[in-house]
């Protein structure tokens, strides 16, 4: 039986576009920053997939700052953006976000706090997890003059909200606040420009179907955030280390490949979601849909639910068992699934935070995974919640259960 | 006699004993699943020597024991319940001044209740551990929970916890194992990494081994008086209740006893914060009364008649067990008439402490436990 997978914001199958060009650069000799002929064509290759990974993102080249991946593309921005500031000028230690943000965000921010200084102010999200538009407006206002950055994810990677960015990249510019905009999850699956308005934008490659390892973060020429790898200065002195050339031309195919036909299959995958979605609604009325009801402002790859009484890792659990390859949909412990920070920050209690699974597709999600899905989620709730009750109800008889 | 496929949940610890379990149970012919139970909430840390509960290098060891033996793995996590059902109850029984077993207790509620209920509701027909212990069945057909064939390493005083309804889910496949290092050797022989990683010792929620000081984080304690048998004040003490009956060690005691010998820890009177101390063989006991009792299984004849019954009482994990006899009837315990195991022992034993399990064997066999409530000894009874 072959598996399907349904982990895609976890990380998508590499393309093979990208894994025959990167098996291609690789084969290249040279270190990009070589002055010889072989380091020059090495560094017209990554010259090159700038200009087509920038391309796909409204970019200017030079704005295309390669990382590591989101995580570190994250750090810097946030980082980079705040230390910055706070060196300029001593009392901008102010620092915006919501409480629903990524790990790579949200323990930087974390980290800001505990060792330099920072003050974090969170704006409240609602309960399918929109940024509060006017809240954002007052936190802007009440803190003028002392905001080092302002960060906002484009789409939840959990509950697949979208954000209103556009309106709030002109909140922030119109108080001259940077703006970090965390868009790793919608890189690939929304149309997205690196528009006006943002100082710093994080990318990840496998997300896209490029190979783990690579990323970048847009920096609007004007910026100069510190850097948080000191080294060789490459990648305009902001985030030093040999160019990663192999990972970069292979990022570059995938980016190309997953923005060549979004509009057509956004929608296409935007309809797998809205049958699974309905689906889980009809069979298990007990599961409640979190994030957006509105397809529209939802990311077309995701689907997420919470399931009353049933624990999380117990429908992960049979759903593997059954040969389908899920999530909780919240970070992971040493394997162990935490009760969701996003469901807690959209005002919903640790038993929904504990019950949630997603599940998020990508291009080589098809009808019939979705079919399979439906056809088995039923009985695998049935079994999780039934486990579930054990919590609560005991059915054995421990020798000290009358205590 | 062909014995059945059984779906069952390999219990994965990243030790060697559960590793080998599971491998076991697979060679059987059985279905089945790893998982890793996770008890800590906090699983981000290492492990150092025999030490350490449920930690990343722990789990990831139990993963690859599986992905070896090619079984799904699982990390499921039970942080909560065995926080209140294991760690607040051990905090619970040394505030009130008795000494719990942690290891037993999470047997009973977490390894054989919490995750055996889960795992039967997901369709599993067993819970599979690596305990050095037998589940026999008898010519009656019912379930009896015997000790492990190799003495050293048996556990069975720490399942004497289970009754019958959680035996007849439980696999030991280690049982009939002559010696651990036979447990050892098939690890290396089967490719499992975990051959020789040592064995774990102490509670594992305490990853120091400092308990003392630990409960002393937990637990509002206040200096108070040690006082000897005549209720006189032979020194202080930093807090009552995270002493233990027979502890020597850490009394600051002034004056020397006119024996000259070294005193013990005999009584913790947690309410009026007062640890009683006295020589050794103060100690001594051999009556005990037993609380909360249960049955490994199905009950002895004499349970209905209330008739004295031969058994050999173990009171500690490592303990020497020694011969008496017990009945089933009823006693006041604090203010309410309940059902409780008198025990008589031919020989006097030390370090009894309420809290402590006593488990009744006959032979190799678990009759069943009771927690112990009082103990006396009744020689010195009739001389005082």
């Amino acid at each position: 039986m072959s598996r399907i997978y349904l982990d895609h914001a976890a990380t998508t199958p590499v393309r093979p576009a990208a894994l025959e060009t990167f098996v291609t650069q690789a084969q290249r000799i040279g270190n990009a920053s070589a002055l010889h002929s072989a380091g020059r064509s090495v560094k017209l290759h990554v010259a090159d997939a700038r200009d087509r990974l920038a391309a796909t993102l409204g970019a200017h080249p030079s704005e295309i700052i390669f990382t590591s991946g989101g995580t570190e593309a994250d750090n810097l921005g946030i980082k980079g953006l705040y230390l910055a500031h706070r060196a300029a000028e001593e009392t901008k230690n102010v620092v915006l976000a919501t409480g629903i943000e990524h790990p790579a965000v949200a323990d930087s921010l974390e980290w800001l706090a505990a060792h330099e200084g920072a003050q974090l102010v969170f704006v409240d999200v609602d309960a399918e997890g929109f940024v509060d538009l006017e809240a954002w407006r007052a936190a802007l206002e009440a803190h003028r003059g002392r905001i080092a950055v302002a960060t906002l994810m484009w789409a939840n990677n959990e509950i697949g909200t979208i954000q209103p960015i556009a309106q709030v990249a002109e909140l922030c510019a119109a108080e001259n606040v940077d703006f970090h905009v965390d868009a790793v999850q919608a890189f690939g699956a929304l149309p997205i420009t690196f528009a006006p308005g943002i100082t710093t934008m994080a990318i990840s490659g496998h997300k896209i179907g490029a190979p783990v390892g690579i990323g970048a973060l847009l920096v609007r020429r004007d910026a100069k955030p510190t850097p948080v790898l000191h080294g060789g200065g490459q990648e305009r002195d902001i985030r030093s280390g040999t160019t990663a050339d192999a990972l970069i031309v292979a990022f570059a195919a995938a980016a190309e490949e997953a923005t060549a036909n979004l509009a057509e299959e956004s929608a296409r995958l935007a309809g797998l979601r809205d049958q699974l979605i309905a689906a889980i609604q009809q069979h298990i009325p007990q599961a409640k849909l979190q994030g957006p009801a509105d397809g529209n402002y939802r990311l077309p790859t995701n689907v997420h639910f919470s399931f009353a009484q049933a624990e999380g890792d117990s429908l992960l659990f049979g759903l593997d068992m059954a040969g389908i390859e899920s999530s909780t949909g919240s970070a992971c412990n040493a394997g162990v699934s935490r009760p969701s920070q996003v469901i807690l920050a959209t005002g919903q209690d640790e038993a929904a935070a504990r019950s949630t699974q997603r599940f998020s597709l990508g291009y080589t999600t098809t009808q019939a995974d979705i079919d399979a899905v439906i056809a088995t989620l039923p009985g695998v709730y049935q079994a999780a919640a039934k486990a579930g009750m054990t919590a609560e109800t005991s059915s054995i008889r421990t020798a000290n259960s009358h205590r | 006699m062909v014995m059945k496929k059984l779906k069952v949940l390999a219990a994965m610890s990243g030790g060697v004993d559960s590793a080998v379990a599971a491998a076991r149970a697979v060679d059987a012919g059985h279905d089945v699943v790893g998982v890793h139970l996770a008890l800590s909430r906090m699983p981000g840390t290492l492990r150092t020597g025999s030490r350490g509960c449920c930690t990343i290098e722990d789990a990831s060891d139990a993963w690859r024991a599986c992905e070896k033996l090619g079984i799904p793995y699982y990390t499921w996590d039970f942080s909560e319940r065995f926080q209140e059902e294991v760690v607040e109850d051990f905090i619970d029984e040394y505030a009130a001044g008795r000494t719990p077993n942690p290891c037993m207790r999470c047997n009973e509620r977490i390894k054989f209740a919490a995750l055996l209920e889960r795992a039967l509701a997901l369709g599993f027909d067993a819970v599979v551990t690596g305990h050095y212990a037998k589940v026999i069945e008898n010519d009656r057909g019912e379930l009896e929970l015997h000790r492990a064939a190799d003495d050293a390493k048996d556990q069975s005083y720490v399942l004497g916890v289970l009754t019958a309804e959680q035996l007849k889910h439980s696999m030991f496949p280690l049982g009939d194992t002559p010696s651990k290092d036979m447990v050892r050797a098939e690890a290396a022989e089967r490719g499992l990494s975990v051959a020789q990683k040592p064995d774990s010792h102490d509670i594992c929620f305490i990853p120091d081994g400092d308990t003392r000081g630990w409960l002393e984080e937990k637990i509002d304690m206040t200096e108070g008086a040690i006082v000897d048998t005549d209720g006189e004040q032979v020194g202080t003490h930093p807090g009552a209740q995270a002493f233990t009956i027979g502890q020597r060690r850490g009394l600051a005691i002034g004056k020397p006893a006119e024996d000259g010998k070294p005193r013990f820890v005999l009584e913790i009177r947690p309410k009026e914060n007062t640890v009683v101390v006295g020589s050794r063989d103060m100690l001594a006991v051999d009556r005990i009364t037993g609380i909360r009792p249960s049955w490994a299984g199905s009950p002895l004849a004499e349970e209905a008649t209330g008739d004295w019954f031969d058994c050999r009482v173990q009171v500690r994990a490592h303990a020497e067990p020694v011969p008496g006899r017990a009945r089933v009837t009823t006693a006041d315990v604090d203010g309410a008439s309940d059902v409780v195991w008198q025990i008589e022992l031919n020989e006097t034993i030390q370090g009894v402490a309420p809290g402590q399990t006593a488990v009744l064997y006959q032979a190799t066999r678990v009759l069943g436990q009771v927690t112990i409530h009082k103990s006396i000894n009744a020689q010195r009874l009739t001389h005082v």
